[in-house]
């Protein structure tokens, strides 16, 4: 083997590896070019300013990682250092994995400064924080930019009962950074049998009072919010528009109407679910956003047009419900929140996923936007919110 | 023979029973074969005009039946029929 200088090295790397420009880079992002840009540096150098748009892999990792970030070997990928000579060898590694089309940003992120173009000066999580989320922060496909948009993101829970409570729990836990709670109840003993927010010393209290301080005892690095009022269409639109995704657990057809309502009047992204005895049913109603390349599904219309007649299904108070059942259903709908907020896997759009406790079995159905629903479909009726009261057949709330 | 899956709401009509097996050629036929089975589920599924209620699902398999051909939908031998109707229990009061 000859030996050879780095300078040498470099040289010779320079000849192999195509270098590209901050102009040119500027250019390709600016043009929408479809380009896997990688800052390669320390993670230390990456918090404090990347190049907007860019994926932050550390050289040491970046073999090791490439496949998860891009697995096509002939699509365009730009590495960027410091000042353009660790991207090199970079850039190599690259090519010896076989990608064809690598190219080393001459300068890096030194000369991306000096040229005046804009730069990222990313959140980045504390050391509290790092060490907190640690077992996310491994995982590629959560990471600290998962974890950041966790942080960064507001969840609304109707009700925090039998399905409020493990959701909540886990959102909490997971770093969801606001949490509304939509309950104007109070702890009763009943609950209890599955209701584990709530503690028996809180019998009595305001729900939201009893999570609120459950929840913050849990992670005091979230923010949550109480909100001790009856659900109606006066107050729905300002409650919910406050957050990025709701998720259902009321107990009643007019709140379900209302909630499907109004997150679909605000385009928000609603993680259903209902229980009864032994059975569960969860799904994700997604508002069509085509300016986020959101095609959306479903509405709880398009599943359920009309609610049944008063009286006609029981209620979960006169038949009961198996208190583990909840726990199973409310932590799905924590999952479901999750991978909407971090942008991973298959939401539960169009699929309702059905699960029996006592014959333990998983099922997805479809369901289909329904092209003449009253709200979702392509001639609308259901422009604001209505009495949901008297849509479901019931007395007007006193 | 296909197989009915009974929702909870409905097994205190059918003995408990969360599956119930029928012989039909057609999704209408085999809520026929249940009622006879079991006298008096079928209203809860059905309205006055025969359709099936609205707030009343029936896949067959996978798909609603909706987007195949309502209760006319042929049936081969093992397909499944789910009946999911809407259930409101979140068990809170929002
Ligand atoms: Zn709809």
């Amino acid at each position: 083997m000859t030996r050879i200088t780095r300078d040498q090295l470099l040289a010779r790397l320079r000849q192999e590896i195509p270098e590209t420009t901050p102009w040119e880079v500027a250019d390709w992002l600016r043009d929408g070019k479809e380009i896997t840009l990688i800052d390669i540096r320390e993670h230390e150098e990456w918090v404090q300013g990347h190049v907007p748009g860019a994926r932050h892999v550390s050289r040491g990792f970046l073999e090791l990682q490439i496949e998860m970030v891009q697995p096509d070997r002939e699509a365009p990928i730009v590495l960027y250092c410091a000042g353009g000579v660790r991207s090199l060898l970079a850039a190599h590694n690259l090519q010896e994995l076989g990608y064809t089309n690598v190219y080393s940003m001459a300068g890096g992120f030194s000369a991306w400064i000096n040229a005046g173009f804009e730069f990222e000066e990313p959140r980045f999580l504390t050391p509290a924080q790092r060490e907190r989320y640690a077992r996310h922060l491994i995982m590629p496909d959560i990471g600290e930019a998962g974890q950041i948009k966790l942080l960064d993101s507001k969840v609304l829970l109707i009700g925090a009962g039998g399905l409020g409570s493990p959701a909540a729990l886990y959102l909490a836990a997971a770093g969801v950074g606001t949490l509304g709670i939509v309950d104007f109840d109070r702890v009763d003993r009943t609950n209890l049998q599955r209701q584990i927010l709530h503690s028996e010393s809180e019998i009595g209290e305001l729900k939201v009072e009893s999570a609120i301080r459950r929840l913050h005892d849990l992670n005091s690095d979230i923010e949550i919010k109480g909100h001790p009022v009856a659900l109606s269409s006066e107050n729905a639109l300002d409650i919910l528009r406050e957050y990025d995704i709701v998720l259902n657990g009321s107990d009643n057809f007019p709140t379900r109407y209302l909630v499907n309502d109004a997150c679909h009047m605000l385009g928000i992204p609603l993680v259903d679910a209902s229980i009864f005895m032994f059975e569960g049913q969860v799904t994700v109603y997604q508002p069509a956003n085509p300016a986020k390349g959101i095609e959306g599904g479903p509405c709880y219309r398009c599943l359920y047009p009309d609610p049944p007649p008063p009286g006609e299904v029981p209620s979960c108070a006169e038949a009961g419900v198996f208190g583990v059942l909840p726990g199973i259903i409310g932590a799905i709908q924590a999952v479901e929140a999750i991978k909407l907020i971090v942008g991973i896997g298959e939401p539960l759009v169009g699929r309702l996923l059905m699960y029996d406790a006592l014959d333990q079995s998983f099922r997805t159905l479809n369901v289909q936007r329904d092209p003449n629903c009253p709200l979702c479909g392509d001639n609308p009726t259901v422009t604001e919110l209505i009495d949901y009261e008297q849509f479901c057949g019931l007395p007007p709330r006193s | 023979m296909s197989t009915i899956y009974i929702p909870t709401p409905l097994r205190r009509l059918t003995n408990k029973q969360s599956r119930v097996q029928v012989e039909a050629a057609t999704v209408r036929e085999a809520l026929q074969a249940l009622d006879e089975a079991f006298p008096g589920i079928g209203e809860r599924l059905l309205d006055a005009n025969g359709e099936v209620k609205r707030f009343i699902n029936v896949f067959v398999n996978d798909d609603n039946i909706h987007t195949l051909q309502g209760l006319d939908t042929p049936l081969n031998p093992n397909d499944k029929i789910s009946i999911v109707p809407a259930m409101a229990g979140g068990t809170v009061k929002a």
